[in-house]
């Protein structure tokens, strides 16, 4: 089986979520996989993903790429698409992958499942798992390989090690693109978080939702994210009461995530939010409210005051660390 | 400015979804229906745009999805068009593609708004389809929005930051929460709706290919999360996230 692994990069370093698509493509069983790399001086990061599991990198580096931008990149992956004829390409569903993907299941006619948790290969079609309706339920769906389009959510395959002994044949792609072929161009990137990690693609989230009663309470909850090295959350609630940056928010009008530890502090667990949350595979809810949903989802649940508990957690787990 | 600003109903975020005896769709009866929130943010930023020119509210969906056709025009925009299926779940994001771009084709538009996200598919997908189909530049996730003429100036959301994109019109905008607040109807607003007009279109008629590429198996409930366990004290906690979780 043919597949065609499109890498992302940030800060000229390739993003775990790559690494997740190639563990995808060799637990598929693939034998030719190909990554993708597109960007502005990308080229010296094409070992390290042969090492994760790409027999073949494809290079498409150009000035005109140094952001993402629909149009850019829709035309690159078209172009390699064309010239590997994969049956199979894995896009990350991060912001741009969302982005990405749809535009050439249009380009090309063909079928696109977004955000799949799962991934197998059955009697000559693809079946993905993806959840619908905010999670509440899972929709198993099959698509012809014509090529097959599947964008997959971060954090839910395991990264296989890196193999050092490994390396793919690197060649660039023969690209043909100008300034004309992109009709939205990106004059800027304005950073919120500085170098923080995105709470939609952190392994670890700690949250925080209305029982921290005022935005400078957020410390607590930003102290033991430090501590875990995890990102903060927030519920609508907060965001809503501008405590905390849209950014932040996790649930159905928010981001759904999926990480290893979710920390629940303060939030009652409506619908909504654990639309956002509930797959995450550890849950710690802490809540005075003994009757608050957010315990039915819980793995470790305390009842409990914030205000006592954030404090003596985020030092005893320091001093835990040494 | 002539906007377009498609609009999807789907069942309430409250629902409590169950599974219907084709094991293929949802239990739809008895379900409270809404428009999707992020459209909500489409529709009054195309009103907040549009300075006399026209908004027309489109959606693609059965007989039930007038309702949320009249809440757009309860809100503010001008007209509807109403493309019917047989059921919400009827065809897959590239199949209603084809029949959105198919029904916008010879209508006057300077934009077309759109939700980011649908929250019954959570597809994701809608926009870029769409913009492709009609060949015109797309921006996504917007958060902020600045029209100047035909210059438009956009801030998009991704991961930790804000991409400024800037492009002509026409183009294609997906709305990501904080673009605005939308409105609530007012009783004027919601008895006005009623005279305004809705055009219906059978999707048959408009002669697309909609062969599903994307067939959904099945559907099923998610699995139960195995009960949990309920801690005294912070020692317990910190026990459970060294050693049984293993994440410090
Ligand atoms: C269309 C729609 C979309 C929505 N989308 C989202 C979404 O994306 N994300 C989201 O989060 N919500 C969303 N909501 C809102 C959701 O319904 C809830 O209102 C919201 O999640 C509540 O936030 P909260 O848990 O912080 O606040 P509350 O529900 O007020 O809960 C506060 C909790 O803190 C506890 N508490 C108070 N003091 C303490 C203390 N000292 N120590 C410990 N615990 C304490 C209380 O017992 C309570 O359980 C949406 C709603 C709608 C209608
Ligand atoms: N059936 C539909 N009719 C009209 N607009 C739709 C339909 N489905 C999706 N959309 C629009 O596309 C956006 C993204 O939807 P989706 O790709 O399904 O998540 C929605 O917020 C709507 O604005």
């Amino acid at each position: 089986m043919k597949v065609l692994v499109i890498a992302e990069t940030k800060d000229s370093k390739i993003k775990k979520t790559s690494y997740e698509l190639l563990s995808q493509a060799q637990n598929l069983g693939a034998s030719d996989v190909t990554a993708l790399l597109i960007g502005e001086g990308v080229s010296g990061l094409a070992a390290d993903l042969g090492q994760y599991g790409a027999s073949k990198v494809l290079v498409a580096d150009h000035a005109l790429l140094h952001h993402y931008t629909t149009e850019g990149y829709a035309h690159v992956v078209k172009q390699a698409i064309d010239s590997i004829q994969p049956e199979l390409v894995l896009f990350a569903a991060s912001s741009n992958g969302k982005d990405l993907a749809p535009r050439l299941a249009a380009r090309l006619d063909v079928g696109l499942v977004s955000d799949a948790l799962e991934l197998s290969h059955e009697g000559g079609k693809f079946v993905a798992v993806r959840p619908m309706f905010a999670g509440k339920a899972m929709a198993k769906v099959s698509l012809a390989a014509s090529p097959a389009l599947v964008s997959m959510r971060p954090n839910v395959v395991a990264v296989k090690p890196a193999d050092a002994s490994r390396s793919a044949e690197v060649s660039a792609l023969d690209l043909t693109l100008s300034d004309s072929d992109i009709r939205a161009k990106v004059t800027a990137v304005e950073t919120s978080g500085g170098d923080k990690i995105d709470v939609a693609e952190a392994d670890i989230v700690v949250s925080g939702g209305r029982g921290l009663k005022a935005p400078e309470n957020f410390k607590m909850i930003e102290e033991l994210a430090d501590v875990l090295g995890g990102a903060v959350g927030a519920s609508r609630a907060v965001v809503d009461a501008g405590w905390r940056p849209h950014g932040e928010q996790v649930g159905q009008t928010g981001k759904t995530v999926s990480p290893s530890l979710y920390v629940a502090c303060a939030i009652s667990g409506a619908m909504q939010h654990l639309a956002g949350m509930s797959s995450s595979k550890n849950i710690i809810a802490i809540n005075t409210d003994a009757e608050a949903p957010i315990f039915k989802v819980a793995s470790y649940g305390m009842v409990a005051d914030v205000f006592e508990v954030l404090p003596e957690l985020t030092e005893k787990l320091k001093a835990a660390k040494g | 400015m002539d906007i377009i600003v498609c609009v999807k109903q789907v069942p309430d975020t409250t629902t409590v979804i169950q599974i219907d005896p084709s094991g293929k769709d949802i239990v739809r009866d008895g379900i409270t229906n809404i428009v999707s929130p992020y459209d909500e943010f489409a529709i009054e930023e195309a009103l907040n745009l549009s300075n006399g020119g026209k908004v027309t509210v489109l959606t693609v969906g059965p007989d039930s999805a007038k309702e949320a056709l009249r809440s757009a025009l309860a809100m503010g925009a001008d007209e509807a068009v109403h493309v019917i299926t047989e059921s919400a779940m009827a065809l897959d994001s590239l199949a209603t593609a084809k029949l959105i771009a198919k029904a916008v084709e010879g209508r006057a538009y300077d934009m077309i708004l759109m939700g980011r996200q649908a929250i019954d598919d959570d597809a994701m997908q809608m926009g870029s389809l769409v913009a492709e189909l009609l060949n015109i530049p797309q921006i996504s996730t917007v958060i902020k929005l600045e029209v100047d003429g035909n210059k438009v100036k956009a801030n998009r959301t991704i991961e930790g930051a804000q991409q400024v994109v800037e492009a002509e019109l026409p183009i294609l905008l997906t709305a990501q929460k904080g673009l605005n607040t939308p409105r609530y109807p007012s009783m004027k607003g919601i008895l006005k709706a009623k005279k305004k007009p809705v055009e219906d279109i059978q999707a048959a008629d408009l002669g697309v290919d909609t062969a599903a590429k994307v067939v959904i198996e099945s559907l099923t409930l998610p699995p139960a999360r195995p009960a949990g366990k309920i801690v005294a004290s912070v020692d317990e906690l910190v026990k459970a996230l060294t050693e049984e979780l293993k994440v410090v």
